[in-house]
């Protein structure tokens, strides 16, 4: 029995078994290794993915909890908000070690949608990621930075 | 007490024959052979350091490992300034390890005397030091030391690849040498205008010799060198694309995963595969003398079998945080070797009546990189390849040689991108373990992962230190005798009992007591005296070593000094500081930039610590409030005075990592024992700090002109004690071992 889903955009019929973590077939199965193994325990955040639009930790998510489903990862994630956050993450020279940044960009284009100008409380709630470098200083002023490119954006298509 | 001159012996003996040598010595070799770098068609090497293509695209050899301090940036900085190319042509490329690449400065700094030393003495230990690193090739990643090693040999690559192109060209235009200049990655004839590109100069230029002397641009000249410039490794970092060492994909690789003692140090008895054996997936179960390692088409497959294999492991000697605390409390009553004996602090104090004593201690930690450690490996009858995030090529080399029987020339470490390192990524119980996997699946490549839970648990890690102050003051309130005794282990003792099993390493290590030693406070008589206990477990280097805890312990006693007299803590320090002095002049730029002294809001308060480590001195202010008993950081003023600022953006951020790295460890890190057991096990019991304990860091970089200092490090140092001496303010408790506690 194989597991129908989209991953980018792309459908994928899987032949797995179905209590496997979206994580890992997403890293050894399809060859998508963006997506970074941290703790296995749904802590740290590292695994972050779009599962129809929301930010979830997928080292704990059995890949038959998302049969049909729209997953985007970060080589994935390339559109709109998510370039915003991403060309934001370059600007202010986020990444040190790179290996939590995955899951940092997930999580905050996540928040982008649902909150277009975050305040500095709301990033704090919904950052929760860890990053052993210590780069959540630029992060944040990542994410101000992209809400308000975002924002500029909107407002030249309003009144352009 | 051992005398430091049977110490020098030891460090001699290491390096070679010291005097006949030291007089005989010879610069470093700086260019390298160009044939140390692969080349594809089209490429030309013009030395060990770089090469360029037919479009003057130059790929400069990054030689250490990138674990997130930027390294990759700055070495490319160094070779692009003197080679005068332009930013958007460079690229990086990792090459294969070799002896020339050796981190020569990195052994120098193992040498027991003070940074301002240049005397005989001093100057000759680290010549044998740096001997001895030579004589290794150790090219490990590590100690704060890439740029400073790296400052010399890489800018000569550039400067003589560029005085080679320089000729090159002027023989192509048919002109004198005298007439043309560089531009860009193009030789130009000033007065013709005329212009030949790198590119297509190379081939050329291969065939000069290098310069006998290296023709360096004058600093006035700098245009990359001092630069914010974007780092190299970013794009790649923000889409995905970055392969990490968990992310190689060698044809037809499987994967593993590994059961080990729960206890440390257990030996495996005996295992039942069981039933894990016909699991879907599983290639093979195979046992070594201390785990079992399942080995599947894929991780997942290979960690639910590992974890239906029965196993029974040996019962180590048991230890607990008990029977550790009693090594420490012995080493602290033995007599030690006494790093630092400058006057009679010693028989001043056993005669005075106002000595001012206090006892710390800090405790163990993990490194927690993100990337738990993990490491692949291909085994065929003709060769060996491991891909590995790692901090020391070489060493793995060897390590891997020995372990597969194979020639050292016949194993190939491809190192990658590091997900974290700060010091924990040059243990090699991974790779015995990778390669264990490979000899079982001969021809077909394994990537080996560990778990959370085992990257925790089987970490070397920092090791626990107990610090005891005697001090007294003289009546103008100045520190007259100064007595500080330590018990630590070596970590150097340690690892390199991994590193080089069959080469005995020992005497008295600095890295126990880095922090605490050579001290710039003024003070009339000191003696700084450590005690090497022995841990029945391995222990490593932790992001700054011995100034991870010395930090803690010298600048909260410092601000116990200071309030025992009733004095300013920033204003005590500063009257043990030399007017002029580096020191001076960090904390006084700190005062300002702090504002130190000026109201706070209601519940808060600021506390200072100043710390030199890696040649760079930084001083931190933080601010603090204590709300519902925890310790909430809202700020932090951060000075560094790192002598010259090669990338400062990257000297920014490496100030911010090391903040919150230190924050961490100050407000929750602690790894307990307990029957042999390591009681943490992933993030929800050994927690980090989050965004949201993230406080607002501001970084001023001194540029002083004095010999280049390292930056990946000396951020961590002074965090615990600022913070806990504005804890000490606001709740009049004197926090004497980490994590702080309110």
């Amino acid at each position: 029995m194989t597991i129908p889903l989209r991953i980018n955009g792309e459908p994928f019929d899987l032949d797995v078994a179905p209590d496997t973590p979206l994580l890992w077939v997403l890293r050894d199965t399809v060859g998508l290794t963006g997506t970074k193994f941290g703790c296995g325990v749904a802590a740290c955040g590292a695994c972050t993915v779009h599962v129809d639009g929301n930010p979830i930790r997928s080292c704990l998510l059995p890949i038959s909890a998302v049969t049909g489903q729209d997953v985007t990862t970060i080589e994935g994630v390339s559109d709109h908000a998510g370039a915003a956050i991403q060309r934001a993450w370059i600007a202010e020279q986020v990444p040190q070690c790179g290996y939590c940044q995955s899951g940092m960009i997930m999580a905050a284009t996540a928040l982008l949608r649902r909150r277009p100008d975050p305040s500095d409380d709301e990033i704090n709630q919904a950052m929760t990621n860890i990053c052993r470098c210590g780069t959540y200083q630029r992060i944040r002023r990542a994410i101000h930075r992209a809400a308000d490119e975002l924002q500029d954006q909107t407002a030249e298509v309003t009144h352009g | 007490m051992v005398s430091r001159r049977k110490f020098l012996i030891t460090a001699a003996a290491a390096g070679g024959a010291l005097l006949v040598g030291y007089a005989a010595t010879r610069s470093r070799e700086l260019l390298g052979d160009p044939s140390l770098l692969a080349t594809q068609e089209g490429e030309t090497a013009l030395n060990a350091w770089l090469k360029i293509d037919a479009e003057g695209t130059v790929s400069v050899a990054v030689h250490r490992a990138e674990m997130g301090q930027g390294i990759y940036t700055g070495l490319a900085m160094l070779v692009a300034e003197e080679l005068d190319v332009a930013w958007e042509n460079i690229r990086y490329e990792i090459p294969l390890p070799d002896k020339f690449y050796a981190n020569i400065i990195g052994f120098a700094d193992a040498a027991p005397f003070d940074n301002e030393d240049h005397g005989f003495l001093a100057e000759s230990a680290r010549w044998g030091f740096k001997q001895f690193g030579a004589l290794l090739g150790g090219n490990f990643t590590g100690g704060s030391s890439g740029i400073r090693d790296a400052w010399e040999p890489l800018r000569a690559g550039g400067a003589a690849a560029r005085d080679m192109l320089l000729r090159a060209g002027a023989e192509r235009l048919g002109v004198p040498v005298s007439e043309c200049t560089t531009d860009s990655g193009e030789v130009v004839h000033r007065a013709s205008h005329r212009k030949v590109s790198y590119g297509a100069l190379a081939g050329e230029a291969a065939r000069l010799s290098p310069p006998q002397d290296i023709p360096y641009k004058l600093e006035s000249e700098y245009k990359v060198i001092g630069q914010p410039m974007p780092r190299l490794d970013i794009p790649a970092k923000v889409n995905g694309s970055a392969t990490f060492g968990i992310d190689v994909r060698p044809e037809g690789l499987v994967f593993a995963a590994v059961v080990a003692s729960p206890k440390i140090g257990g030996q495996l008895k005996s295992f039942d595969a069981g039933f894990a054996q016909d699991m879907p997936g599983v290639i093979k179960i195979i046992a070594t003398d201390d785990s079992v390692i399942a080995i599947a088409k894929t991780y997942w497959e290979a960690k639910k079998a590992v974890g239906q294999v029965i196993t029974e492991f040996e019962d180590p000697e048991p230890f607990d945080n008990d029977s550790i605390a009693a090594i420490y409390a012995q080493g602290m009553e033995e007599d030690g070797f006494a790093f630092e004996n400058v006057g009679d602090a010693r028989d001043n104090l056993a005669q005075s009546s106002a000595v001012i004593r206090a006892d710390y201690t800090a405790p163990m930690l993990a490194h927690a990189c993100m990337e738990p450690q993990n490491c692949t490996a291909l085994i065929t009858d003709a060769r060996c390849d491991v891909w590995a995030g790692n901090q020391a090529p070489l060493i793995f080399r060897d390590l891997a040689a020995g372990a597969t029987g194979l020639d050292k020339e016949k194993v190939f470490i491809h190192t990658q991108l590091m997900g974290g390192a700060f010091g924990g990524r040059g243990e090699p119980a991974v790779l015995y373990q990778a390669i264990a996997a490979a000899q079982a699946v001969k021809g077909t490549p394994v990537q080996l992962i560990w778990s959370r839970e085992e990257d925790i648990q089987k970490d070397a890690f920092r090791p626990i230190a107990h610090s005891r102050f005697e001090v007294t003051l003289d009546e103008a309130g100045q520190i007259e005798n100064w007595y500080n005794k330590i018990a630590a282990p070596s970590p150097t003792q340690s690892v390199m009992s991994r590193w080089l099993p069959n080469i005995p390493f020992g005497g008295p290590d600095r890295t126990c007591v880095d922090g605490a030693i050579f001290l710039d406070y003024k003070m009339a008589n000191r003696c700084v005296e450590q005690t090497a206990v022995e841990m029945p477990f391995p222990i490593g280097f932790w992001r700054s070593v011995g100034h991870s805890f010395h930090a803690f312990f010298t600048e909260s006693f410092m601000d116990e000094l200071a309030h025992s007299q009733k004095q300013d803590p920033l204003q005590f320090r500063r009257q043990h500081l030399a007017d002029g002095s580096r020191s001076a002049a960090v904390l006084d730029l700190l005062a300002e930039k702090s504002q130190w002294g000026d109201i706070l809001p209601p519940g808060h308060a600021t506390g200072v610590a100043l710390h030199e480590s890696f040649h760079s001195i930084v001083g931190q202010v933080a601010e603090v409030e204590v709300v519902d008993s925890q310790i909430k950081v809202h700020r932090v003023v951060c000075v560094i005075d790192c002598g010259r600022a090669i990338n400062p953006d990257s000297v920014i951020a490496q100030m911010e990592s090391g903040i919150v790295y230190g924050l961490t460890a100050a407000l929750y890190g602690r790894i307990d024992m307990k029957d042999g057991r390591v009681m943490q096990d992933n993030f929800p019991n050994y927690r980090m700090a989050q965004m949201r304990d993230t406080p607002k860091i501001e970084t001023y970089v001194i540029n002083s002109g004095a010999p280049i200092g390292g930056v990946g490090e000396p951020g961590t140092p002074p965090i615990a004690p600022a913070v806990s001496n504005a804890v000490y303010v606001l709740t009049g408790k004197r926090n004497r071992s980490l994590p702080l506690e309110v």
